[in-house]
């Protein structure tokens, strides 16, 4: 069983209450680092504790934090991404709905050492009964000197706000979140500018994932070396991971980076294995933009060695035959599942979600959508399946947003490895209408 | 594809009821002095819990309280997905449709409802009591089939728990 | 100054310039094709994506190359940057891949489009589009409306690069129309009935690269290369009084600002010389100019004779 350094007391009665959490330890790397460290001193532990970005990105969020430009007389920013909206995520509104005060410990303890006075959190609209728990949360901080002036005699102010979304997955998206955050229309913006040098209001701001914010927590408690130590390579660290299809017990998981998939699926602490007897598919390992993996490429590598929760194990074999960590989103497929259907689901789901702005996103998911849309319908063409492929590469690196390449991956790693189920849906649509195509034959083992 | 939005007949500003614009004025005093536009996505939902959707009417009220153009309001309030920008049922069902819950079920939950209600996704019932919209990931894919309605999530839905569901919030907006 | 590389020509810039700027300051064949970005509107650019370039040395302290193309029309140089426009294979093949995006829902109705024949998006269609459609889906249709009784919008041709909704900003004091919905069902429109009536709003229709927006008082009167530009003047207490007036014989058919070589309204005396609508619209009667001189033809017309022709030859793919 992992070690559990963010939703240990998740299931304790009254947690979400500031007492309660307090009893429990909550707060405490407030102290620590108002009391006893400087600003830098809590970015370098975070540096040395090697976390990495918890939205998917996977960027390391000490460098992140380095990179905050600090001009003198001009407000700095921490943001928290709460509009967690990648399908297959679930992980952060479990967080915050469970454990309100960890989230808004993590932020101030955050923004002390950014040295943001204003910090928020943009939560997405449809969380608006979590955002109520936070709201109540962030209160009782104010009411226990956590919040507003002097935190702890500190003379350190800090205010902290949640506000909502209104719909919109793009404004998961830093700099479309920002624009969100000042009232506007959740269009990504041109980099550079990058955020830590103009972000909320013109002003240096940075914008960390719920999960990366509450992580720094346990790093200030208990040294960064040590959450390090968890965790394989530059792993590190505890993660919370999504776990949601046909599996026995779907749910939120915090794992130690590093466990075996193989584990993660079947482990009685974990998801317990496919639903009703039925046999793994393919999976899609970190939310539904990163690549999907047919079942033989899953628990093993392409080299054959076990496949690991960790933003490397899970890449091993790049976009031939890996995938990515991700946002932590794990999609398990069973063997009653067509891949078509879902590509062609998860290819509406990009479409609705493109903010428009570029051409390559606003015309190209649109475009791949009705594609496979007639592939799944029985209208398809052999000729449609290049077809994807090359919108697919036209529309990947091209985007001002990552959300170009989030809808093209999917549908490219699908074709990879799932071909022969889209030509057979061409070459028999009534059968395709009827039932599904089932396993594949495992070209590794052949 | 036809893709126009017919243009939608201006509207007098409306007012608000006396609870909206003091929960209205706080949120916009979560802001800085200047930066109230911030609070628009809060704002707006006000707007939508007191009226049920979002009126032209609405909005031009909106850019007045906010100190902006009303066009600023239109521009923000069509590109977000949970605003209703026609009037809607007093239960607004949005089942969520994408690849998770997909995978365990959201598609008969969707016709189910659809023959249960007697309407068809967009549409509303007779009696003005639901409309039943379908929504991309509302992030509970581990607790799907499911959808929300008043902000409030149901989960893992089943025929009967969509039954009982069905009664329950025909009983609370009769009462 | 900072020295970068273009498709093999070295140019001197001041820092902060960008790729697009610094390729416009060498002119000819190496800049970049922009779609949404326009110099004398602050905020524009980086949407449409036509003018991505590759950029194979980030700058003499970094020389590693960029990973992915980027937007010229955004992106600033570095000191030794290299940049490759026309001489990158692949700045072709994924501007040509924008080009088919730019057109899967556009209506290809030059024959009746009054923008036809100094249209950038002909242009591009042109040089990077193939013959044939591979879009087999229905495309996305909007009725025509009017936007003020002068301005015709055609959403159907829009290709979204936001410059008149920066125009609109920039020019007018407020702003009634914008950008609606999102993603493929994004429009340009005014959301509620309602007419942009400023005394700049025709500018809209100069900055609009494509036959979106049109001047009412010329549309269907006549093919831009049936007519010939002259350079007039007239006194004005709105606005510099600087146009162009567009001639059949004696007659004024329209009136437009005078533009560069890509399609920008000039700088005239340090003032980007954007046109009041009383000088657009109304006054179309010769005694209200007065001629300077024909204007040069920009590289855009097809008024510039045989451009095409000799093209097309050596083009088998258009002749099929």
């Amino acid at each position: 069983m992992s070690r559990k350094l963010l939703i240990e007391h998740a299931d304790v009665p009254g947690i979400t209450s500031f007492e309660t959490y307090r009893k429990h330890g909550g707060y405490a790397s407030v102290e620590k680092a108002l009391k006893t460290m400087s600003p830098e001193d809590v970015v370098e532990e975070v540096k040395k504790s090697g976390l990495r970005g918890r939205g998917g990105a996977g960027f390391p969020t000490g460098m992140k934090w380095s990179f905050l430009a600090k001009p003198e007389g001009v407000e700095r920013h921490l943001v928290c991404n709460a509009d967690e909206s990648e399908p297959g995520t679930f992980k952060d509104r479990y967080l915050m709905e469970k454990l309100p005060h960890l989230l808004i410990e993590g932020m101030i303890t955050s923004s002390y050492a950014l040295g943001a006075r204003r910090s928020y959190i943009y939560i997405r609209g449809e969380f608006m009964y979590v955002l109520r728990i936070l709201e109540k949360a962030i209160a009782e901080a104010y009411a226990n000197g956590m919040l507003g002036k002097n935190i702890l005699g500190s003379g350190y102010d800090l205010d902290l706000v949640v506000t909502p979304g209104g719909g919109a997955y793009i404004c998961g998206e830093e700099t479309a979140l920002l624009e969100s955050l000042e009232g506007k229309r959740g269009n990504p913006r041109m980099k550079p500018p990058f955020p830590a040098v103009k972000g909320l209001w013109g002003n240096p701001t940075v914008v960390n994932n719920v999960e990366s914010i509450a992580a720094v927590v346990p790093i200030v408690n208990e040294g960064g070396e040590a959450y390090a130590k968890i965790g394989i390579e530059r792993s590190t660290g505890t993660k919370l991971i999504s776990a949601s299809g046909n599996l026995v017990r779907p749910g939120v998981y915090e794992i130690e980076l590093g466990l075996s998939v193989e584990e993660f699926i079947y482990g009685d602490n974990y998801c317990r294995g496919i639903a009703n007897g039925k046999k793994l598919k393919a999976c899609i390992p970190g939310g539904s933009s990163v690549p999907i993996l047919p079942h033989y490429l899953v628990t093993k590598t392409a080299a054959g060695t076990d496949r690991l929760m960790t933003y490397e194990s899970l890449a091993d074999g790049g976009f031939a035959s890996g995938s990515m960590l991700g946002s932590g989103g794990f999609i398990v497929f069973d063997e009653d599942q067509c891949i078509v259907r879902n590509t062609w689901n998860f290819a509406r789901f990009y479409a609705h979600e493109s903010c428009g702005q570029c051409s390559p996103c606003r015309e190209g998911t649109g475009w791949m959508e009705k594609v496979l849309y007639r592939l799944e319908h029985g209208t398809g063409t052999l000729e449609d399946i290049t077809l994807l492929e090359e919108i697919n590469k036209k529309i990947e690196g091209n985007t001002i947003c990552p959300l170009g390449d989030a809808a093209a991956w999917p549908v490219a790693a699908a074709i990879r490895h799932f071909r022969d189920e889209f030509e057979w849906h061409v070459k028999s649509p009534q059968e395709a209408q009827t039932r599904n195509y089932g396993l594949i034959q495992a070209p590794l083992e052949a | 594809m036809k893709a126009d939005h017919p243009q939608a007949v201006n509207e007098a500003p409306i007012e608000f009821s006396a609870n909206t614009m003091a929960e209205m004025n706080r949120v916009i005093g979560l802001f800085p002095e200047g930066k109230q536009k911030s609070a628009i996505l809060s704002v707006l939902h006000l707007v939508q819990d007191e009226l049920g959707w979002v009126s032209v009417g609405a909005m031009n009220r909106v850019a007045q309280i906010l100190d902006i153009q009303p066009i600023e309001v239109y521009e923000v309030a069509t590109f977000y997905t949970m605003f209703h920008l026609d009037p809607v049922g007093k239960n607004v069902l949005e089942v969520c449709r994408t690849g998770p819950c997909q995978l365990v079920g959201s598609d008969d939950l969707i016709t189910y409802i659809e023959e249960k209600l007697d309407i068809k996704v967009g549409e509303t019932t007779k009696d003005g009591m639901f409309t039943l919209k379908t929504v991309e990931c509302l992030g509970a894919c581990g607790y799907g089939p499911m959808l929300m309605c008043k902000y409030q999530f149901y989960e893992r839905l089943n025929k009967e728990k969509v039954n009982e569901m069905l009664d329950a919030m025909r009983e609370a907006s009769n009462s | 100054m900072i020295k970068v590389t273009i498709d093999d020509v070295e140019i001197e810039v001041a820092p902060g310039t960008t790729i697009l700027n610094a390729a416009r300051q060498a002119g000819g064949d190496l800049v970049p094709p922009a779609m949404c970005y326009y110099s004398k509107l602050p905020g524009t650019g980086g949407k449409c994506r036509t003018c991505l370039v590759e950029v194979a040395a980030g700058s003499t302290a970094d020389p590693r190359p960029m990973p992915k193309l980027v937007a010229s029309c955004s992106t600033p140089v570095m000191d030794g940057m290299i940049v490759k426009n026309k001489t990158s294979e692949r700045v072709h093949t994924n501007r040509g891949g924008v080009v088919e995006f730019l057109l899967v829902n556009h209506p290809l109705d030059c024959p009746i489009c009054d923008q036809a024949g100094e249209c950038h998006l002909q242009d591009l269609g042109y040089e990077h589009g193939s013959a044939k459609t591979r879009y087999r889906e229905e495309r996305r249709t909007f009725s025509p409306i009017d936007i003020g009784n002068k301005i015709k919008l055609h959403m159907n041709r829009c290709i979204l690069c936001y410059r008149c909704v920066a125009v609109a900003n920039q020019l007018t004091d407020s702003r009634v129309h914008g950008v609606m919905h999102r993603g493929e069902h994004a429009e340009i429109s005014t959301y509620i009935e309602n007419a942009i009536d400023n005394d700049f709003s025709g500018n809209m229709i100069d900055v609009c690269p494509v036959g979106a927006l049109t001047d009412k008082t010329f549309r269907f009167k006549s093919r831009v290369w049936f007519l010939k530009p002259y350079e007039a003047e007239c006194a004005c207490t709105k606005c510099s009084g600087k146009a162009v007036v567009w001639m059949f014989g004696n007659e004024i058919f329209r009136v437009t600002a005078r533009k560069d070589k890509y399609g920008e309204v000039e700088t005239i005396e340090d003032k980007t010389a954007w046109i009041c609508n009383d000088c657009r619209f109304d006054k179309k009667d010769p005694s209200n100019w007065t001629l300077i001189g024909p204007r040069k033809i920009d590289r855009h017309s097809v008024i510039s004779q045989g451009k095409y022709a000799t093209k097309n030859d050596n083009n088998p793919k258009l002749l099929r």
